[in-house]
């Protein structure tokens, strides 16, 4: 029988979105290619997860070993290349998330197998594997063919599908660990959350992000004025916290906060992904970008195809008239 | 600490407009700054901290056309020690698998503790090329680096993961590392330093330099062939406020006014 394998991703004793992200779309794609979809978990202690994930996959993998408990891609390549070669799999899903970007080129370059990263989309054309993803930021997508084998790896962005959840009731198989000896050239030490400077932009109502657009860290004060008129606070995407124009903790995307304030106001950013994950779910989304097919406008309610630095000023004056306030 | 950091020239596109080009499966370039990828920038400063601070050299590689020059020549001003370019027409095509095999095949014969590249593409966005040279290489890496310490023959590394965590993770050397942008603070070079590094040379190597076949690169050695390029599916119906701007400030205002938000 073909199987199609999903990867559970799990961290400190929580299986991660992205697990039953894949688990859904590898349901759909097994149906079609006539394959059992096999759920695949790896760690320590973790026959609960195998309990949940067998209500969404026909079958569950379960490999348990003391040196699984934390991720670790040398020893994840070991005990993933034995079950793949035991099993052939049509298909092998894995989350392109931190933990899937450090496994899945190396175990696929291991076992010789083509991989396709960051994929939103995944189909078979026969026995050809087609794939949508995306280049230059979320300006374009490309759909392309992967080189054909019948055994496949793709990475799946998060939040590319949505969870639907079924009581499969598959059959959880318990696979000893094949691990012999100790692997040392690559350890897991410890987690840790970088120092924070007290600012919790989950909790704001209002919420103006900047991005790349602002261009220099003297125009901080501006937007940070414009969010302070409409009792917000100032958010930024990736690149400011990278320059150090602003905290780690005002980031909102994949690497930073998830946000779903009542309004979002997005100044000069262009809408990768990672940002746009993170703001989606917002009750209100006005961007403005000089770019008319920036990303961000297939996300937003109200767009503005405009330089920032020409609405900034006269927004903030307008704000303040309508509250009654003097500018 | 002999480094070697693999950068790769694109052009820069965050914020321009793209078009998509007549053959459907490339952007148009008429037009579009290419300059060093945003997250090897980032590798090329850290190697050269790290030559700054512990001794050792830095090579930089790239697998490019001529035009990829000016980024080694950036390389070269900002410190590294001798520039290698790979270039055939044969070359075209290269996914990130098949660029890795070039990139292995010119790595393998040099020495070296450490290589580094970026996390990701800003072009392709394929996040794989250094991983998969690790592999190649049969040393160990890690991925989506925000810090590095070394201590003997191991580097303790911050990796970034989601939602402002970090996990430390120790790899010994030799190892390869892609580095997440923010690591540091890339420097500027001066006009001087670039102009002394327009006089180093750059060493030019083809598909016949380098152990590899025809087949082993561009489409025929890659996984991934692009098909056709097209405008990503709009998802949520933008009304777009259109006036001076004075006019869009006073309808944006009235929008959140509208909304109970002021």
């Amino acid at each position: 029988m073909l199987e199609i394998f999903v990867l559970t991703e799990h961290r400190q004793g929580q299986i991660r979105d992205i697990t039953f992200e894949m688990l859904t779309k590898g349901r759909d794609l097994a149906e079609k290619a006539g394959a059992d979809l096999t759920a695949v978990v790896l760690g320590k202690d973790v026959r609960e997860h195998a309990k949940t994930l067998s209500e969404y996959a026909k079958k569950v993998l379960l490999v348990e070993d003391k040196r699984l408990e934390n991720f670790n891609s040398e020893v994840y390549k070991k005990v993933l290349s034995d079950l793949i070669n035991k099993h052939k799999p049509l298909l092998i899903m894995i989350g392109h998330t931190s933990f899937g970007v450090d496994l899945a080129p190396s175990l696929a370059a291991a076992l010789k197998l083509p991989l396709a990263s960051d994929c939103i989309n995944i189909e078979f054309e026969g026995a050809t594997l087609l794939i949508t993803r995306q280049m230059y930021g979320g300006k374009v997508n490309v759909k392309a063919t992967v080189r054909k084998v019948g055994c496949y790896i793709v990475t799946v962005r998060q939040a590319a599908f949505s969870v639907q959840k079924l009581s499969m009731n598959g059959e959880i198989i318990e696979k000893s660990s094949s691990l012999t000896e100790e692997i040392t050239s690559k350890r897991f030490i410890k987690y840790v959350s970088p120092p924070l400077s007290g600012v919790d932009i989950t909790a704001a109502d209002v919420l103006v992000g900047v991005g790349r657009g602002i261009k220099d860290e003297s125009n901080i004060p501006a937007v940070e004025e414009l969010a302070r008129s409409l009792g917000g606070v100032l958010a930024c995407s990736r690149p400011i916290v990278d320059k150090g124009w602003l905290p780690n903790d005002r980031q909102v995307g994949t690497s930073g906060k998830i946000v779903k304030p009542k309004l979002y106001i997005a100044l000069g950013i262009s809408g990768a992904f990672q940002h746009v994950l993170g703001m989606k779910s917002s009750d209100l989304i006005i961007a403005v970008n000089k770019d008319p097919n920036a990303p961000v406008f297939n996300f937003s309610d109200y767009g503005v195809v405009e330089d920032l630095f020409k609405l900034v000023s006269p927004l903030k004056n307008k704000i303040c008239e309508l509250k009654g306030h003097k500018i | 600490m002999d480094v070697i950091v693999c950068v790769k020239h694109v052009p820069e596109t965050a914020e321009a407009e793209i078009k998509i080009d007549s053959t459907g499966k490339a952007v148009e370039k008429i037009g579009l700054v290419f300059d060093i990828n945003e997250s090897d920038d980032y590798a090329l400063e850290e190697a050269i901290r790290i030559k700054e601070k512990l001794g050792g050299t830095v090579t930089a590689l790239t697998v490019g056309s001529g035009d990829a020059d000016s980024t080694l020549r950036k390389c070269l001003a900002r410190g590294a020690d001798q520039a290698i370019r790979l270039t055939d027409v044969k070359f075209n095509g290269s996914d990130s698998y098949a660029t890795a095999k070039i990139l292995h095949s010119a790595i393998k014969g040099l020495s070296f503790d450490l290589i580094l590249t970026g996390a990701l593409a800003s072009d392709d966005g394929y996040t794989m090329v250094g991983p998969i040279l690790a592999e190649l290489l049969g040393i160990p890496h890690a991925t989506m680096v925000k810090n590095i310490e070394f201590s003997d023959d191991v580097v303790k590394v911050n990796r970034e993961l989601e939602g402002g965590v970090e996990e430390i993770v120790e790899v010994k050397l030799p190892v390869a590392l892609s580095v997440q942008t923010g690591i540091n603070e890339p420097r500027y070079v001066s006009i001087l330093g670039i102009k002394k590094a327009m006089r180093k040379e750059i060493k030019v190597l083809g598909l016949v330099d380098i152990d590899l076949s025809e087949n082993d690169v561009g489409e025929a050695g890659s996984w991934i062939v692009i098909e056709k390029m097209f405008v990503p599916p709009v998802e949520k119906q933008t009304e777009f406020i259109k006036g001076t701007p004075e006019e869009v400030a006073a309808k944006i205002a009235e929008i959140i006014k509208s909304r109970g938000l002021m």
